[in-house]
């Protein structure tokens, strides 16, 4: 009994060293000089590791720390709102329009874009693969209504889900009323579950190309593209500071410094390159809006994410202008 | 502009994984005791290897829970010995309390603080968020109940006993009490264990606080949550093998200070 009491004291002191010890630590990275610059991120860009080679560029280059949180794109606006993130990168335009018409966001611009895919299980119970994305989703209503077929939903309010739903208004269902359906599962979580529950339940769903390519290939799911390419399932990227009008003390000159980055020739190279598996997962945007290249591509990002007619309209300009020059 | 790259993807990647070495799940059976077995493996590696991603992680995790610990043993030794020892009015009610809060959910508690340490939060001027700091905060507050109930536990089960025993001997009445504290220390070292484990294998806090930032508030279990998510099974399944030996390692430890 009487030896509890000092063996019991090491183990306070210990204890008091090493709180110590990273508190100190953890004030003197932290006390560097550093600025730092808070992202709030769509999973797909974080989780596929393209941020991580952006942010290594990027700290070797600038005396800033970039912190990424990576959530969905509806919590990522709710983050910028709440002045917890300097900037936002997210893939909805209907809800970035929404972001910069409420005066929270400046400068938005598109910096990449890639596609989504639905994908199913080899048998394809709906018989979709090869169709257009509007037959496609009929069939499988179809299927799943005979009950041969389920369908998986984010239903999260991220990215994929706000595509999602676009995709199910112009088949010309809804998806708050298919939701009730039988056949219609949600997973309220994020990609990578959301697959592995469509894996499970030999289910369709959308996803976007990276974290399917990662499962896939990782040997975690077994399902195929059945619906790709095509207008639809076009899925743009892009950057929106938060205003500091709007929410005071946020970093903006540093978030338009990353802005300035991502944009630049050499932080779209960095997107450009970045591969999963030996493939490209995102295609950079920048240079092909500003030549303006009379293509099929360039043509779709201007209908599904321009407001009109421009990737940031001029009253949610601020300062900048050579972000804009066209 | 590579409109046409993503064609035949299926197969393409298809080949490209044949060339790796790591598990594959093949004729639909997944082999899950030979992706814990690989994770074993993996665990090791990364251990005798140092990656210092994993190091920083796990340091930053014994850090964080640690100080969290070492926090709230200020307030709820105390207290547990209190409501332990004491007979006072409301004591029942007191103990109510702190024995319902032990099944706090660690999210809907991270996602109170967060609205609270957000910058339009009323707690947004000390900016906090995305800081060890926040995190420390929120697992002391998630903890305080367990330590609290098990220290008033650990002393009700040996109180009245030995306080009859201290007196008959002719001790006073701070020497029982005295008395009565080294008898349940061995428990109370417990609840402070326990408290460790329970914090340093939250989730939910560390993640809507910290925020999960590389380098910076990044620990084990939002790691394994992020790796998870990534589909890199194997690293998550290392990380939480690594999280279990400390919480294992702590354990065996506090039973041979007990056994002594």
């Amino acid at each position: 009994m009487r030896r509890i009491l000092p063996l019991w004291l090491i183990t306070i002191m210990l204890a008091v060293i090493i709180s110590a010890a990273g508190t100190s630590y953890y004030i003197s990275s932290i006390s560097r000089e550093k600025r730092t610059l808070v992202i709030s991120t769509t999973t797909s860009l974080y989780d596929t590791g393209l941020l991580e080679a952006i942010e290594k560029r990027f700290e070797e280059k600038y005396p800033i720390d970039l912190y990424f949180i990576s959530v969905g794109t509806g919590l990522a606006i709710q983050h910028a709102m709440r002045g917890d993130a300097d900037v936002i990168l997210v893939h909805a335009p209907s809800k970035e329009l929404k972001f910069l018409e409420a005066g929270y966001g400046v400068n938005r611009k598109i910096i990449a874009y890639n596609f989504f895919v639905i994908v199913g299980p080899e048998s394809d119970p709906a018989g979709i693969r090869g169709l257009s994305v509007e037959e496609a989703l009929k069939k499988i209503v179809d299927a799943g209504r005979r009950g041969v077929a389920v369908w998986i939903s984010r239903g999260d309010e991220s990215g994929t889900h706000t595509k999602e739903k676009i995709l199910w208004s112009y088949a010309g269902f809804s998806w708050s009323s298919l939701k009730d359906e039988p056949w219609f599962l949600e997973t309220g979580s994020g990609m990578g579950k959301t697959l592995l529950v469509a894996n499970e339940r030999e289910g369709y769903t959308l996803s976007d190309i990276g974290t399917y390519l990662k499962y896939y290939g990782a040997g975690l799911i077994k399902l195929k593209v059945l619906v790709e390419q095509g207008k639809e399932l076009l899925n743009v990227y892009s950057v929106i500071a938060v205003n500091p009008d709007k929410v005071p003390k946020v970093n903006f000159r540093d978030a338009m410094i990353f802005i300035k980055f991502l944009t630049s020739d050499e932080g779209q190279k960095i997107i450009e390159n970045f591969k999963v598996y030996g493939y490209s997962l995102f295609y950079p945007a920048v240079k092909l809006l500003r030549e303006n290249v009379n293509s099929e591509v360039v043509q779709w990002i201007k209908e599904y994410a321009y407001f009109n007619g421009t990737e940031c309209p001029v009253k949610y300009r601020r300062e900048y202008p050579e972000l804009y020059k066209d | 502009m590579g409109q046409n790259v993503q064609l035949s993807i299926a197969e393409n990647t298809q080949n490209s994984i044949k060339t790796r070495t790591s598990i594959i799940i093949e004729n639909g059976r997944s082999h899950m005791v030979s992706e814990i077995i690989e994770g074993l493996k993996h665990a090791i590696n990364l251990i005798i290897s140092g990656d210092p991603s994993v190091l920083d992680a796990t340091f930053r995790s014994i850090y964080v829970s640690g100080s969290a610990t070492l926090l709230v043993t200020v307030w709820s030794i105390p207290l547990g010995i209190l409501i332990g020892y004491k007979k006072f009015p409301g004591r029942r009610i007191v103990k109510g309390i702190f024995n319902a809060m032990l099944g706090m959910p660690t999210v809907g508690l991270g996602l109170i603080l967060y609205l609270m340490l957000s910058r339009s939060g009323p707690l947004g001027i000390l900016r906090m968020l995305y800081t060890p700091y926040a995190i420390i905060i929120g697992q002391a507050i998630l903890i305080t109940p367990i330590m609290v109930s098990f220290t008033a536990n650990a002393i009700e089960d040996v109180a009245p006993e030995v306080k009859d025993l201290a007196k008959t001997l002719g001790a006073s009445e701070s020497q029982a009490s005295l008395a009565v504290f080294k008898e349940a220390l061995p428990s109370i070292i417990l609840a402070i264990v326990a408290s460790f484990n329970r914090a340093i294998a939250e989730l939910g806090v560390a993640l809507m606080l910290g925020g999960n930032i590389s380098g910076l508030t990044r620990v084990l279990t939002t790691t394994i949550a992020l790796e998870t998510t990534r589909g890199n099974f194997e690293l998550a399944i290392a990380l939480t093998i690594i999280l279990l030996l400390i919480v294992f390692a702590l354990s065996f430890v506090t039973n041979m200070l007990k056994r002594e």
